[in-house]
């Protein structure tokens, strides 16, 4: 068993934002009970001594957290490299400032779209001109500056206009990213699916921009896995390497884990490493014994670890089969199915899109009873 | 080098071609990359925004030398004061990779 090199701190899973892409989980009225300041400057601790060297600070808004400052100035305090995954709504200069003071390395800024109108329709809300100001702000800063933006069917006739919106605002790197289906984005799959004619003609556009812009922009392209022949290595292996705290302090091996059925784990009830080393949502799927044929006898098994638990749990309903965007599954026809489907000239063009609440509907509390 | 990826993503892998280091080049550490030490792993350690880098000690004390001001042949000098052998165009090469990554820049001479 290896030690984790990364933490992915899931502050809150609150957001301003309404994307129908968003990976956070249905159930987010789960995870409302957030763990309090002092328990996340105790899971960093935790984290730290079990190996972790980068802390990624995530959401939902990791913003919403009244503490952010304190949690960064914990994780910068043990030498972690801090990294804010952020909508940058709430990213005002004064609270920029107590960021940059707290030690925080990095900053990753989200936009939906090259231009407000589309990018604030597919947000939910007014928000493209704030990430713009915000953006400029981190390069003022002098923090390296990440966009991020999510590609499906709705955006990604337009990477073009976006990569050079990344030129402009002068990022330091641009994470075009595929969507991910767990979460929301599973819920709004068809509708966000986009053709192998939208993804050829892109891939075009990022590979040209990519050379043009070698000296001066990092140009990552997360591949549509839908479209592969092999499966992704989901997160280089289960429990290998990155571990996941969510809002409400349960550890994952991965952020859309917590829909497989398998024991909780959580930061309140154990020591992190012990949860590493021996719980089985660590333990169930880590290595290559648990693997099912064709994975099995498989020479990529090393390499591509039986792709992702989630994606073979959601497809089929069993984590422990091969994930079956990959050719050679038994399952692959599930896939094929939903590329077909995307892909047909009877294809409806106004398939709707579910947005994701802002914050799950608090429950109804009765008088006098705890919250 | 074996970057280890430690973001949330799965990405293509991807190379860059052209850029050749020489002597007269000055390297320093981009801006969003840290020269650090794990204590669990008892390794020096280089930090990027998605990766870690596990470095062996030779590497360390490479990258420890790129300041910005010092140009490769005088990093190649000095190592050389410290160690028996240190081959020139393995040090070339090895920051070669590393501004094909953008993870070390380089200034003219």
């Amino acid at each position: 068993m290896d030690s984790p090199f990364g933490l992915l701190a899931e502050l809150t899973y609150r957001c301003p934002l309404a994307c129908s892409y968003c990976s956070n989980p249905l159930n987010m009225g789960d995870y409302q009970d957030e763990l309090a300041t002092d328990e996340w400057l105790r899971v960093l601790a935790e984290a730290s001594d079990l190996g972790v060297l980068q802390c990624h600070l995530s959401g939902g808004e990791p913003l919403l957290r009244r503490d952010l400052v304190e949690i960064v100035a914990g994780a910068h305090g043990l030498g972690l490299y801090t990294n804010l995954v952020t909508s940058a709504l709430g990213l005002s200069r004064p609270r920029a400032e107590r960021l940059r003071a707290a030690g925080l390395d990095h900053v990753q800024i989200s936009i939906q779209a090259h231009e407000a109108a589309l990018s604030d329709r597919i947000a939910g809300i007014p928000s493209f001109q704030r990430k713009i100001e915000a953006m400029g702000l981190v390069k003022e800063l002098g923090w390296p500056l990440t966009m991020n933006v999510v590609l499906h069917r709705h955006n990604i006739d337009r990477v073009a206009d976006v990569l050079e919106l990344a030129e402009k605002v002068g990022a330091d790197r641009v994470e075009l990213a595929n969507t991910q289906y767990y979460g929301w984005a599973w819920r709004n799959r068809d509708a966000l699916l986009p053709t192998r004619a939208q993804l050829k003609a892109a891939e075009v556009v990022v590979r040209a921009t990519r050379e043009r812009l070698r000296e001066r922009m990092d140009v990552v392209y997360v591949i549509p896995d839908y479209y592969s022949r092999y499966p992704k290595p989901c997160m280089g292996g289960w429990a290998s390497r990155q571990l996941t705290v969510t809002p409400n302090g349960d550890v994952l091996p991965c952020p859309a884990a917590q829909s497989l059925p398998l024991p909780r784990a959580s930061v309140r009830e154990d020591p992190l490493e012990r949860i590493w080393a021996e719980s089985p949502v660590m333990t169930a799927f880590r290595g290559t014994d648990w693997m099912p044929e064709p994975c099995r006898s498989c020479p990529r098994r090393e390499l591509d670890y039986g792709g992702c638990r989630c994606q073979a749990f959601l497809l089929t309903g069993d984590a422990a089969r091969t994930d079956p965007v990959c050719h050679l599954s038994p399952d692959h026809d599930l896939v094929a199915r939903a590329v077909e489907a995307a892909n047909a000239d009877s294809r409806p063009d106004d398939l709707p899109l579910i947005p994701r609440p802002h914050r799950a509907r608090r429950p109804t509390h009765l008088p006098g009873g705890a919250d | 080098m074996d970057p280890t990826r430690t973001g949330t993503t799965q990405t293509s892998t991807r190379t860059r071609h052209g850029v050749e280091v020489s002597g007269s080049d000055r390297p320093r550490l981009a801006r969003h990359v840290r020269l650090d030490f794990c204590r669990t792993r008892q390794r020096p350690i280089l930090l990027h925004p998605e990766t870690v880098v596990v470095l062996n000690d030779s590497s360390a004390a490479i990258l420890e030398l790129c300041d910005g001001r010092r140009t490769v042949a005088e990093i190649v000098t000095e190592l050389g004061s410290r160690y028996q052998t240190v081959p020139d165009d393995e040090v070339r090469q090895f920051l070669t990779q590393l501004v094909a990554r953008r993870w070390v820049e380089l200034t003219d001479g």
